[in-house]
């Protein structure tokens, strides 16, 4: 698909960097201030779906692209039930079980292991709709051709 | 804050009422992200902030993916006109919305009045849940901690839907 | 108690678009209004009147806040409807590409 013009392009090369900074902020004090994992992995994702629209792409690096945010998704799925398997192992015994230190409530590292699931999650819902996009426009471009 | 709240569902709902009659359908995929960013303005008043900036940033993204879908096809609805048929239509809607309002009505009248927090749990929810989680999201804490297979179910569809817009959007023949 | 009938009366808009539609497009539209309005009804039914936003300032601990336990079942429920969303839409672009309209009467007619 074709890019847009000049201007377009390095304005979006400028603010796509901050987008992807604050949506890292929101996902990481997710226990601390609103927002969480769901928010900021949304905020990811537009940051990625900016910079394409922006500049464009041809059609090869777009499947390469595609393979590459499905791979993140399913991988880090994979990791946050793995996660949650560990509460049997340790702990109360129980499935989901919060048995990592809580800290002190208020401080960065706090909560156990409520800052990685954030995290996993986010990552997960970024490359998700990173991917739906992405089936669109290879859709698109192969009815094109 | 009642009355706040109730002009602004009443902007929503004529909003709503112009995107079901609307000729041009580009304008009524507007009016529809309308609808979506006044509902973050009574997330807002409602005192929910991570509600607000999730729904913001959802309606963004549907926007983008249906305008996309809406530009690349035809923008115009080409039949306005009611036939017998339609007119049928909007007779037996119009009497099945009726009995649907007096349901809801007759269903909603046990509810306290707006303001006194109808649910029992949330004392349950609310006290010790700085010890018991850590966090002082309570919100965070209720999603990931309390009701953590709620979020694992979530995750699941996600992934779900993801698989079936891939296995939609397919053009492979086969060779 | 105005408030929850005006909220109803939002669903029932969008029900009414679901049914009398022609374009599946606006058929689209209508269920996303039907999502916002349980969506508000949801966080309507939480909400405690003086309630403070529910996360705890260590420095003065003991307030009352808003009910938590709503707002978190809406969360799930706003991305379910965004991935509700982009099936529909995937299904939607297959369609035109197959029949060349939107109409649902023109699109019961196998062809192939």
């Amino acid at each position: 698909m074709k890019g847009m013009t000049i201007i377009v392009k390095k304005t979006t090369q400028l603010i796509a960097g901050i987008i992807f900074l604050y949506g890292i902020y929101i996902i990481i004090h997710g226990h601390l201030t609103p927002g969480g994992g769901f928010a900021g992995g949304v905020i990811l994702a537009g940051s990625f779906i900016l910079l394409i629209l922006a500049n464009g792409s041809d059609f090869l690096n777009l499947v390469r692209e595609e393979s590459g945010s499905t791979l993140y998704e399913n991988l880090s799925i994979l990791v946050f039930l793995l996660l949650a398997l560990t509460g049997l192992l340790a702990g109360a015994h129980v499935f989901f079980a919060n048995w990592l230190p809580h800290g002190t409530p208020g401080t960065l590292v706090s909560a156990g292991f409520l800052p990685l699931y954030n995290i996993f999650v986010g990552i997960e819902v970024a490359a998700s709709i990173l991917t739906i996009f992405l089936a669109l426009i290879i859709f698109k471009e192969e009815v094109l051709r | 804050m009642e009355l706040a709240i109730s002009i602004i569902v009443g902007f929503m709902i004529l909003g709503a009422i112009y995107a079901i009659h609307a000729k041009d359908i580009l304008s009524a995929v507007i009016t529809g992200g309308i609808v979506g960013y006044s509902l973050v303005i009574c997330f807002l008043l409602l005192k929910a902030p991570d509600l607000a900036i999730v729904q913001i940033v959802v309606e963004t993204i549907t926007l983008i993916l249906m305008v996309a879908v809406v530009l690349d096809s035809s923008r115009t609805e080409a039949y306005s006109k009611l036939d017998t048929q339609g007119w049928v239509t909007a007779g037996t809607a119009v009497l099945i919305l009726l009995i649907l309002f007096w349901f809801m009505k007759t269903a909603s009248a046990p509810l306290d009045h707006f303001g006194q927090g109808s649910l029992r749990m949330a004392d349950a929810y609310i006290n010790g849940a700085v010890e018991k989680t850590g966090s002082t999201n309570l919100v965070t804490g209720v999603v990931f901690d309390f009701r953590g297979y709620d979020t694992l179910g979530e995750a699941t569809v996600l992934v779900t839907a993801v698989l079936g817009v891939l296995t939609i959007l397919r053009i492979k023949g086969k060779k | 108690m105005i408030v929850y009938l005006l909220c109803f009366i939002l669903f029932l808009t969008g029900l009414y678009g679901v049914i009398t539609r022609r374009n599946l497009i606006k058929i689209a539209i209508s269920l996303s209004i039907m999502e916002f309005s349980s969506f508000l009804f949801l966080a309507l039914i939480g909400y405690v009147d003086g309630g403070v936003v529910p996360i705890v300032d260590m420095a003065d601990p003991v307030k009352t806040y808003v009910d938590p336990l709503p707002q978190a079942l809406v969360l799930t429920a706003i991305v379910i409807g965004l991935a509700t969303t982009a099936m529909l839409m995937a299904v939607i672009i297959r369609i035109y590409r197959k029949y060349g309209t939107f109409d649902i009467r023109e699109i019961n007619k196998l062809r192939g």
